[in-house]
């Protein structure tokens, strides 16, 4: 049966039941256990599963990322929640020297099933230090896989992927989008939305039959001939308002939600723009050496004679994220940046 | 529901000077290894001199009392986990001198197939979690894996061990603070030689007694003599003894000397002559063979054969190295994924 969810219960409907599948399987990170997680994300699961299997830690995140990769090689299959990726900065010795390398360096005797996630991005007001986004960072590093979504029904089967795969991999969700939900009760339509604020999309429904997404497949969450828009996170929901003004004035865009950044779906991009001919990539991350520059590196050594126009990135300011309403809205990508990229690919005038 | 976490009575005490007295074999036992260890790295130096060897090279000539205490008192599924300074540690978990050897030479036939080198040698079969090349980075790791023991409800510990370099990262605080408050079942080691890198362990911090560190955690510590294997071992049973109670983790400084440099590209001019031979005075090796003599444990004529047939082993470990291949180029992309069709960007 179709139902509407949230992200946040999506996400914790998806460790649930995976802590019911697998005894292996525990959370750990701050605020997860008695004050039901900092976002809400894990309430409940105390009370279901109990001080062993979900965790409270001190704040000490490369101590409790480092006790996360032990376990993970001797057995178990840990969770480990960031109470945001700019707090895992402390930890990426654990994630890049360690969970990335364990598998290379014993010649595959010891393999790293864990799953380090948290929100990542900027959400409201929050000024430099609680605003970045490590899409890219993470998946420079060979040996982790980066998943990055925030599609409630595609998020969970991806995390439910994640606590199964025997790699480790990073998720970035998104503190404001928790909030975000889906409906998929009306037949045949699927719509976000976030306060008094809709999206339609396309994708399959959210059911109560078990959900797993393959890691590294994108997805079209709207269909279009025009141009193709490439995005992830929460900058997908920029680029369908995008795609809604652009079809006002007869330009019909594709959108791509990527989902995963490591490995990343080239072959639906480059179908995409072989049908399009022309590409724009709206990514919160910063622009210097970015998600953005990979997927525009690719598409012009694979695509090349498909392109009618260069690529255009629409990226977070080249700047730290500063706190005031108006530099925010500076530095962030929004329907209007991307209309006007959309338009200087298709060389119409705005 | 905050866990409520019974003060925990700490031991100041020193090692007892004279430690209890262990049979033959198990002398010949700690004897043999910590020759072996010995033999083994010597070879390794020279072989780096000609260029056999490459890469960093951290040699354990001097702290071989531990390896030998440590694995005699250990029982069958305790886990060890260590820094780069590992040879020793590996050789007495029972990585074959061939397998150290061709993975010093980065031969496939070594004990990561040439992936490691010197630093990072893995042996699942026997519990051996490596190699750590970042100092302090197997502190958080080994109490992880001693989660995991407790998580699966066995009564086996995992030793954790680094140097005093290590113990002045904030991961060792991290660690030392969880596993008390969870009463992980890990034994921390501080291989205690007296330098990190080039800094003396008075320049690094006002603390200079390290097991002072479990102190502030109410972990029970104490300070043992690294340079006799038979106190090694007698503190290594009596921590493992809380530890497997179920009363959570021990910490021991185990006081040791390296007589070489920090790596082999280090000439240790932090020190002086006189230091150095201070400790060569006491020996591990030297003092076991005079004790297997002395005690009439052993005649010459024993030792004499232990040496030629541990000279042997390792002249053997180095023709195997010599004949074995490098990996192919193709093994590049193997052991990066556990997921056999990963699509790596080329």
């Amino acid at each position: 049966m179709s139902r509407k969810i949230n992200l946040r219960d999506a996400l914790r409907e998806a460790m649930t039941e995976e802590m019911r599948r697998d005894e292996s399987v525990f959370l750990m990170g701050e605020e997860v256990a008695e004050y039901n997680g900092a976002y809400k994300v894990s309430k409940g699961m105390l009370e279901e599963f109990g001080a062993k299997r979900v965790i409270d830690t001190p704040i000490a995140e490369l101590g409790f990322a480092g006790i996360g990769v032990g376990a993970a090689m001797n057995g178990l299959r840990p969770i480990v929640e960031f109470m945001t990726w700019n707090f895992a900065v402390l930890a990426f010795d654990q994630i890049v020297n360690n969970a990335a390398k364990t598998l290379s360096q014993s010649a595959g005797q010891f393999k790293c099933p864990i799953v380090f996630r948290g929100p990542s991005g900027s959400a409201g007001q929050l000024a430099q230090q609680h605003s970045q986004t490590f899409e890219a960072w993470l998946a420079n590093c060979p040996g982790l896989k980066v998943i990055s979504s925030v599609d409630p029904r595609d998020s969970k089967g991806l995390l439910k992927a994640a606590i199964r795969d025997d790699d480790p991999i990073c998720i970035m969700e998104s503190e404001v989008m928790y909030a975000l939900n889906l409906d998929t009760t009306q037949p045949g339509k699927r719509t976000y939305s976030f306060g008094k604020k809709t999206w339609e999309t396309e994708g399959l429904p959210f059911t109560d039959e078990e959900i797993l997404v393959p890691i590294g497949k994108a997805v079209i969450r709207r269909t279009g001939t025009d141009v193709t828009i490439v995005s992830f996170n929460k900058m997908m929901l920029e680029a369908i308002e995008a795609a809604d003004e652009l079809a006002k004035e007869g330009i019909s865009a594709e959108v791509i939600d990527l989902r995963t950044i490591r490995p990343m779906d080239h072959e639906t991009i480059i179908n995409s723009v072989k049908k399009t001919n022309r590409l724009i990539v709206v990514d919160e991350s910063w622009p210097f050496a970015g998600i953005s520059a990979e997927v525009a590196y690719n598409i012009q050594r694979m695509a090349f004679d498909y392109l009618d126009a260069p690529v255009i990135r629409i990226n977070a300011a080249d700047t730290s994220l500063p706190y005031a309403p108006t530099l925010v809205e500076e530095y962030l990508p929004n329907p209007t940046k991307i209309v006007k990229a959309v338009k200087e690919v298709m060389y119409v005038n705005s | 529901m905050a866990q409520v976490v019974e003060k925990q009575k700490v031991t100041k005490s020193k090692t007892p000077a004279k430690a209890k007295v262990y049979s033959k074999e198990m002398y010949l036992e700690w004897y043999r290894l910590m020759l072996l260890i010995r033999k083994f790295e010597e070879k390794a130096l020279q072989m780096y001199g000609m260029q056999k060897i490459r890469g960093f090279c951290h040699v354990y000539i001097g702290q071989e009392a531990i390896a030998a205490g440590l694995e005699s008192a250990l029982i069958e599924g305790d886990a060890i986990v260590t820094a780069y300074r590992q040879h020793g540690i590996a050789l007495g978990r029972g990585i074959t001198p061939k397998a150290a050897m061709a993975e010093l030479y980065g031969k496939e036939t070594g004990i990561v197939k040439g992936k490691g080198g010197s630093m990072h040698f893995f042996d699942a079969s026997n519990k051996y979690f490596g190699g750590n090349g970042i100092v302090g980075a197997q502190i958080p790791i080994g109490t992880g894996i001693a989660f995991a023991e407790k998580y699966k409800g066995t009564k086996n510990l995992c030793v954790t061990m680094f140097g005093d370099g290590a113990s002045r990262q904030g991961a060792l605080h991290e660690s030392f603070n969880m596993a008390m408050t969870w009463k992980l079942p890990v034994l921390y080691i501080v291989e205690n030689n007296g330098y990190a890198m080039g800094t003396s362990v008075e320049r690094t911090s006002n603390v200079v007694e390290l097991y002072e560190l479990g102190e502030s955690y109410n972990m029970p510590s104490e300070q043992v003599d690294g340079m006799r294997p038979d106190a090694v071992h007698e503190a290594i049973l009596r921590a493992a003894k809380h530890i497997r109670s179920g009363e959570g983790p021990y910490f021991l400084e185990i006081k040791t000397y390296r007589y070489k440099g920090h790596s082999v590209s280090d000439p240790a001019k932090y020190r002086t002559k006189e230091e150095v031979k201070q400790y060569q005075d006491i020996d591990p090796v030297k003092m076991t063979e005079k004790k297997l003599l002395n005690d009439k444990l052993a005649t010459a004529e024993e030792i004499k054969t232990i040496k030629e047939a541990i000279i042997a082993e390792i002249k053997e470990a180095v023709e195997f190295a010599e004949n074995s291949a490098f990996p192919p180029a193709s093994d590049l992309y193997e052991d990066n994924y556990v997921q056999k069709d990963y699509p790596f960007l080329k």
